[in-house]
């Protein structure tokens, strides 16, 4: 019986095989990738792209220790959480002309609730961790996660709005978005607020991931490592794994929201060159996006303190978001002839 | 010790001072600028010492920090190093017949690498890290 439920369950376990060796090694090449260009812009040779892989290994060779006060089915379990559950974010997200593995079964608004799983589990384990650094870090993580939420809100749903008044059915789901860039959809006015609702995505994507300047939760020089202090060993090591497939999942969504174009849909190619063409495509835009909403911002900026992260994210970036909207809203207006 | 090359390229390192004049440590931190680039060997200063595989031990140990340096080294998950950084700490320097003193640094944890000097050069405490990495790759080697 290979058929449940309608859905063949070899093709879907053999996906999820995929998109789980697919995650975690684009993952680490991409953490590696990031500390190369960021070493160079800092003048810098920096460590081979291989480096994450060592430091994964090298962590894997160390002892795991768990702290005397700690509670340790949490604390050992958030790190498989925050693993396990990025890597369900990829599953529902186009990769490349492959099509999500889950895309029948959930939309945007679930994405939007699992990218908050992988820190809801870093949240638990520095709770869980008994120490007083990790306890703040933890806080702070809520804070981010809140202040961050509103304008991703609105970035989604601007962009399903547009689609639905164009006419499109199932404007939520994750392939109607990709089969329909916004750009194409909407008119000029339309296109000023995309873009401005693109800058807010770009800010918003270091907050999701924890990087500088939203790394406020980690803080090395004041906090001493936040919510990860307490973590060593094989915990480490999987947090590190988590937040290299979370980095490829974020950066996912963006190519998919924003720039969902495919090769194979300009030129004619055969069928297998076509996927293998439009997978090279979806790297170099994941690299394009891990760029400017990573690296340039990283080495740009120094870190929020955490009043910062909710002024401005909360303040200017969802009003920035806001503004973008109220663009959408008076182009399709215009379009339907409501203001002439 | 589960050594293997991946270890020795990769060695995140904690900074302690256990009562240095901070000369050492501003020569630490010329060290992690981009003009010597130790990242380019996966080196990397880390925050806690969890995290740590070489503790940077700076300046002789005085009598409030004896107990500190010791919870530190007990906190850092095997395998380990530990380099002591400057004169201080292999012999009290300056300070040697100083009234607060428990000592050098090798009288309290187990020290692997010393760097002599005061301060030493960020060259120096490079080419300590190399022979730490030297003596990682012989133990590797007996271990089979």
């Amino acid at each position: 019986m290979t058929t449940m439920f309608g859905i063949d369950m070899l093709a879907v376990v053999g996906g999820i095989v995929a998109i789980t060796v697919f995650g975690i090694v684009a993952g680490l090449v991409f953490l590696g990738i990031d500390r190369k260009v960021t070493a160079h812009m800092q003048a810098r040779i920096g460590p081979p792209i291989r480096q994450p892989f060592r430091d994964f290994l090298k962590l894997l060779c160390k002892d795991s220790s768990v702290p005397e006060n700690a509670i340790p089915w949490i604390f050992n379990g958030a790190p498989l959480l925050a693993l396990a559950s990025s890597i369900v974010i990829l599953l529902y997200l186009p990769i490349g002309s492959f099509l999500p593995v889950f895309g029948s079964y959930g939309d945007l608004i679930l994405v939007m609730y699992l990218l908050t799983i992988p820190a809801l589990a870093m949240v638990g384990g520095g709770f869980a961790s008994g120490s007083p650094y990790a306890t703040v870090g933890s806080q702070r993580e809520m804070v981010t996660m809140i202040s961050y939420e509103f304008p991703l809100a609105i970035a989604i749903i601007a962009i399903a709005w547009r689609l639905s008044v164009a006419g499109i059915a199932d404007p939520f789901s994750i392939g109607t978005i990709a089969a329909n860039p916004v750009w194409g959809v909407a008119g000029p006015l339309g296109i000023i607020g995309f873009l401005i609702l693109l800058v807010v995505l770009t800010w918003v994507t270091p907050a999701e991931l924890s990087r500088v300047p939203c790394d406020t939760p980690e803080a090395e020089t004041e906090l001493a490592g936040g919510l990860l202090v307490e973590y060593s060993g094989r915990n480490l090591a999987l947090f590190s794994l988590a937040s290299g497939v979370k980095t490829v999942a974020m950066a996912s969504l963006a190519v998919a929201l924003f720039l969902p174009w495919n090769v194979s849909s300009f030129v004619a190619l055969s069928p297998v060159v076509a996927y293998g063409a439009d997978f090279a495509f979806y790297l170099v835009k994941l690299f394009a996006v891990i760029f400017f909403s990573v690296s340039i911002i990283r080495v740009g900026m120094a870190r929020f303190r955490i009043t910062h992260v909710v002024s401005v994210y909360w303040g200017y970036l969802a009003g920035l978001g806001l503004i973008g909207l109220l663009f959408i809203v008076l182009d399709t207006a215009l379009g339907a002839g409501v203001i002439a | 010790m589960r050594l293997s090359r991946a270890f020795n390229r990769s060695l995140w390192v904690f900074h302690f001072n256990s009562g240095s004049c901070n000369g050492c440590d501003i020569e630490i931190v010329a060290a992690i600028t981009p003009r010597y680039d130790p990242e380019r060997f996966g080196v990397r200063l880390v925050g806690s010492p969890k995290h740590a595989d070489v503790l940077l031990v700076t300046g002789p140990v005085t009598h409030d920090m004896r107990d500190r340096l010791r919870r530190v080294y007990d906190q850092m998950a095997e395998p380990k190093l530990v380099m002591c950084i400057g004169t201080c700490g292999q012999s009290g320097g300056v300070f040697y017949d100083s009234y607060n003193l428990d000592g050098p640094v090798g009288d309290v944890i187990p020290v692997d690498i010393y760097v002599p000097g005061c301060a030493p050069r960020p060259e120096a405490i490079i080419d300590g890290v190399v022979k730490a990495i030297a003596k990682l790759e012989r133990l590797e080697g007996e271990q089979g």
